[in-house]
């Protein structure tokens, strides 16, 4: 199993891990330590939980108004500050309409 | 050791997994790791009115480093079994 640091372990890990299981490209959503909602693309992880991101887009939620999408493109998230990774189930997400959900943004981490 | 142990027992049952953000997870135990990464499958949030920012997301991995609390069934807990566990780790074994 390779243990050190370093991008190479994060592009395409496809092997079996305890937690992330072939979610390689999945579309997950990552809750992060500021209470950002961030979706996209799976497209590879380390044991830090740092994250490749591919496709990606911020969820903004308000009270005001409905859900706020912002594209973001390809990114590179550092473990140290994501909370959760969840599986988003595409026909879930299609039976919600964002535009209608009003809510106010999540807190952030504090440890 | 002894908490991922303890938790390794544990998959399977329904636990909820309060968050430092305040958010709470409920769902069913599906793997830990070494760090207390839990996984949890089925999940339902805790109060989801005024966190509907999980409502297509149906499994997910919760980091350890941002778990406040992880709420057990009170029949999942042999508590013997835990005082012993404590008594030989407090001893250095």
């Amino acid at each position: 199993m390779s243990t050190g640091p370093g991008l190479e372990s994060l592009v395409n890990r496809m092997y079996n891990r305890q937690a992330n299981e072939f979610l390689c490209a999945e579309t997950i959503s990552i809750i992060t330590n500021d209470g950002r909602i961030i979706v996209g693309t799976l497209r590879g992880f380390d044991q830090a939980t740092n994250i490749i991101l591919d496709e990606s887009h911020e969820r903004v939620y308000s009270t005001r108004e409905g859900v706020q999408q912002l594209a973001l493109g390809l990114y590179i998230i550092r473990g140290d500050n994501i909370s959760v990774v969840g599986e988003l189930d595409e026909e879930l997400d299609l039976v919600n309409d964002l535009s209608k959900i009003k809510a106010h943004p999540l807190k952030p981490v504090i440890h | 050791m002894l908490f991922f142990s303890y938790f390794k027992e544990l998959v399977g049952k329904e636990v909820t997994v309060e968050l430092k953000n305040d958010l709470a997870i409920r769902g069913t135990l599906h793997s830990v790791d070494q760090y207390l990464n839990i996984k949890l499958e089925n999940i339902k949030v805790v109060d989801d009115d005024k966190y509907p920012h999980m409502l297509s997301v149906r499994n997910c991995f919760i980091r350890g480093s941002v778990v406040r609390y992880v709420e057990l069934p009170p029949d999942g807990v042999d508590v013997d079994i835990l005082h012993d566990a404590t008594r030989r780790e407090a001893r250095g074994s």
